[in-house]
């Protein structure tokens, strides 16, 4: 138990999950898209559907989005802020079956044209849970570094990417792999205790059947 | 923090001759790697992060929803001219436990400790305490390293989120870890700092929480006195030698078991308590209905 999780997070109030848990969702899923957002679409579901907006839920995922901290006071006005910066931004309310209370559903697309689903949970405390990906199922909590690796299912992919890990001296802390059918889209979440160094997600980046791998590094510390 | 019990908390700190406060520095630094210069040092940030929120409380602000706003300084401004019981060591506690609150429900920035609903509690004693006893700042930043000792301690026992054990998870929580700090600050034992912690928690055992329109406002920001207020009486108490008869472990056992038997209906769903009365209901109604375009009675905080 980190004693800064319970003396902390400093945050803007009024609420971690719904407004500090809602900001790192947004910081989280703007690490996935690795881009600019230029729009996104918000479904929010459950507790963040009914008392999202008496607690800047709103604003919180739309300041993660551009980037902002859960501390950043910037937060209050960044509806605005997005408004300004040309950051469209749709919000609904829907009903996801079997979500988590404090669950929303994000499709966001970034400056170069590409695009993510995400569906992520503010699990209590400020600490969140991305759940899904494009589809696939996923769970990690962006505390960890952690490398999202979309692949085509087939034998010997996993090896490799495990092989190339520990040939760069990387613990690997957690890992979950999914897949929508055999020899379909697949994804290997990966967690490490060290940081991923930018060669070897460039080498992971060359391997067939491997597509467009990405590098989450956890928030840093704002205090 | 490793350390899963207030017996082993004492113990450690009997054995090695420590104070609560280094004990739990030096099992955090453990834990994350960081030195326990570095540990001292993030958190000293982090009460001067509390010091730079109280001094930044504007009276004018109001929430969104226009429920909380300028209530510590009302408090403050009667205490001045002499309209207190308690006097100016408790009547300073309340107003700060207050203003954290208020600027909490006004989207200021805080320190949730443990919670951002509860986040008047540990800065109000804790700051109020160290100015009253004209100690260091250093001081302070054991207290909190004690008071997070004590809140990790009550976290892997129990829980310390309002929607899995109500309100006594929060405010309770916030109240022992900063009874049993206070302790620790007054030159207590840490066996009194164990007691402290089973009366203040014992004390707001079964509080529910239960938000007006699901926000962190009403009771949330007068609950952060009570708690502030019950972790001064429990330091006091245990200071002056009165041992609670069930420990400290027990009790947060309790409070966990406490929290799992209440219901839904009062674990921050709006859906119990307060938040059902009519006059509960009609303010959830009205915040309820959109205002599109322009925000209801919000004026901006000083920045």
């Amino acid at each position: 138990m980190d004693l800064f999780d319970i003396i902390g997070p400093v945050m803007v109030g009024p609420s971690s999950s719904h407004t500090a848990g809602a900001a790192r969702i947004g910081l989280a899923i703007r690490r996935i898209l690795c881009d600019e957002p230029v729009s996104a679409d918000i479904a929010l579901s459950g507790s963040f559907a009914a008392t999202g907006a008496g607690h800047g839920t709103d604003r919180a995922l739309a300041a993660g989005l551009m980037g902002m901290h859960p501390d950043d006071l910037r937060i209050r006005d960044s509806l605005a802020i997005a408004a300004e910066r040309g950051l469209e931004l749709h919000f609904s309310q829907s009903d996801i079956p079997r979500a988590h209370p404090n669950s929303v559903f994000i499709r966001v697309t970034g400056r170069s044209g590409r695009s993510v689903n995400v569906l992520a949970a503010s699990v209590g405390a400020g600490r969140i849970e991305v759940r899904r990906i494009d589809g696939l199922d996923v769970n990690f909590s962006c505390e960890q570094p952690t490398l999202l690796i979309p692949h085509k299912d087939g034998p010997g992919c996993v090896a490799r990417v495990t092989r190339m890990l520990s040939e760069s001296g990387l613990n690997i802390a957690g890992m979950t792999v999914h897949r929508r059918q055999r020899g379909g889209m697949a994804i290997m979440v990966i967690e490490t205790d060290e940081p991923v160094p930018p060669t070897l997600l460039h080498a992971l980046a060359t391997q067939p059947d491997i597509h467009d791998p990405r590098y989450i590094e956890p928030p840093k510390e704002s205090i | 923090m490793n350390i899963d019990s207030f017996s082993a908390f004492v113990a450690e700190a009997r054995k090695t001759g420590r104070p609560l406060w280094e004990v739990a520095l030096i099992d955090q630094s453990a834990d994350s790697g960081q030195s326990p210069a570095e540990t001292l040092e993030r958190m000293t940030r982090t009460l001067r992060v509390m010091r730079e929120a109280l001094s930044q409380y504007d009276p004018a602000a109001r929430s969104e929803s226009g429920l909380s706003g300028g209530a510590a300084a009302r408090l403050r401004d009667a205490a001045a001219v002499g309209k207190s019981l308690s006097g100016p060591f408790l009547s300073d506690v309340m107003s700060r436990a207050l203003m954290m609150a208020e600027m909490n429900a006004c989207m200021g920035r805080i320190v949730a400790a443990p919670t951002a609903g509860s986040c008047g509690v540990l800065p109000s004693v804790i700051l109020s305490a160290q100015e009253r006893l004209r100690l260091p700042e250093e001081a302070a930043v054991h207290a909190l390293l004690t008071a997070g000792g004590v809140g990790a301690i009550i976290a892997s026992r129990a829980t310390l989120s309002g929607a899995e054990g109500g309100c006594q998870a929060e405010v309770g929580s916030a109240s022992a870890m900063a009874a049993a700090a206070l302790v620790e600050m007054m030159g207590g034992a840490p066996e009194m700092s164990a007691h402290a912690c089973a009366i203040a928690l014992s004390n707001l055992m079964g509080l529910i929480c239960d938000p007006v329109a699901g926000r962190v406002e009403v009771p949330c920001v007068t609950r952060n006195v009570i708690g502030a207020v019950g972790a001064v009486a429990a330091a006091e108490l245990a200071l002056g030698g009165i041992e609670y008869p069930v420990p400290a472990d027990e009790v947060i056992d309790a409070m966990g078991w406490v929290g799992a038997s209440l219901p839904p209906a009062l674990r921050e769903t709006g859906e119990g308590g307060l938040a059902v009365t009519l006059t509960g209901r009609s303010i959830c109604e009205r915040l309820a209905a959109p205002v599109r375009g322009k925000r209801r009675s919000e004026r901006p905080l000083r920045q």
